[in-house]
């Protein structure tokens, strides 16, 4: 088994796992009916996308752990996805404004796997890469929607924005993993994702009539298992009928 | 959160090609992008569609139930006009 590998595809789970478990806590608690349908389908489709990555990751893995293993049997430490995931939702414009970014990133990085040497992965990619497209387009429309809104709005939106945004450098700092998977053709650079995401995101910005925060600091960790505070509080409500009675089926 | 409701709009959803557009219900939206998106995210999340419609309820006339005795029930003893006094001839395919 190469360990990169499974690493690098159990990671792209873990993104999608916890972000979509983030998402699925605004199910009956959304502003409204419409929004609240659509946020749960956004979470579903993360989870979903979970679901194939950790399936494959087991794959590859052959030690006859399956996705259920991946998602419910692992601690903290051993996730390895963004910190931005895990973050608390806060009110509704933080929640879109970080996933407005995560979607911009999402997009260009499935869509660049579509072309990876591993056709499984490639093959998620390709369903993937429709769902990040509807994703960011919604997402894109509510960041131009409530930064270019009310005064308030604007507010809740840029204080969501200075929040968030110490958090997205980390998208684009890859590892050995993400070296070697890049090198092989199976996975991608994070920091070639970058310059384009930069772009795009201060495009819409604009449009949103919201200012950039500057760089003066960054969080990472995530790659390596070293999560903030939120995380086990996340692990614990996702993971507790497992953990109680492990192997537990419906 | 706000009291006000978002304008109404009623979605119409062709499920398959070359059947035409049916009205599946309504939702609240502020314009027609987002009113778009919420019909595709209420009505299509099971496949029920290969293409969506809305239209501002506002815009919709409605024919009024006090009316209904002058529209409808004059058509209720005009049998002539249903086409089923003709003789088909044999040789036409229908």
């Amino acid at each position: 088994m190469n360990v990169a590998h499974f690493e690098y595809v159990q990671r792209l789970g873990d993104n999608a796992l916890i972000l979509g478990q983030r998402l699925s806590e605004w199910c009956g608690h959304s502003p409204f009916l419409e929004e609240d349908i659509a946020m749960a389908n956004t979470a579903l489709d993360l989870i979903g996308r979970a679901r194939m990555l950790y399936a494959h990751a087991a794959a590859l893995e052959g030690q006859g752990r399956d996705e259920d293993a991946l998602a419910y049997g692992r601690d903290e430490r051993q996730f390895g996805n963004f910190l931005i995931c895990e973050l608390p939702n806060g009110d509704y414009a933080c929640t879109l404004i970080r996933q407005y970014l995560v979607d911009v990133y999402h997009h260009a990085l499935y869509s660049t796997l579509c072309g990876s040497s591993d056709a499984g992965l490639a093959a998620i990619a390709g369903k993937a890469v429709k769902e990040c497209a509807y994703h960011l387009r919604r997402s894109g429309d509510w960041v131009v929607r409530l930064g270019d809104g009310t005064a308030e709005s604007h507010a809740r939106c840029q204080a969501a924005l200075d929040e968030v945004w110490a958090y997205t450098a980390e998208m684009f700092n890859g590892d050995a993993i993400d070296d070697a998977m890049a090198a092989a053709g199976i996975g991608v650079a994070p920091g070639s994702l970058a310059a384009a995401w930069r772009d795009e995101v201060e495009a819409q910005l604009a449009l949103a009539t919201l200012s950039v925060p500057r760089d003066d600091w960054s969080a990472s960790g995530g790659r390596q298992g070293l999560h903030t505070e939120h995380m086990g509080r996340l692990l614990a409500e996702l993971q507790f009928v497992q953990r109680a009675y492990p192997g537990q089926k419906w | 959160m706000s009291s006000k409701h978002l304008p109404l709009w009623e979605v119409f959803i062709r499920s398959r090609r070359g059947l035409d557009h049916k009205h599946i219900g309504s939702l609240h939206a502020a314009d027609a992008a987002q009113a778009m998106q919420s019909a595709r995210d209420t009505y299509t999340r099971r496949q029920e569609g290969v293409s969506i419609w809305v239209v501002r309820s506002s815009d919709i006339h409605a024919s009024q139930f006090e009316d209904d005795s002058a529209f409808f029930d004059p058509a209720a003893d005009k049998v002539y006009r249903h086409p089923t006094f003709y003789d088909v001839p044999e040789e036409l395919k229908l």
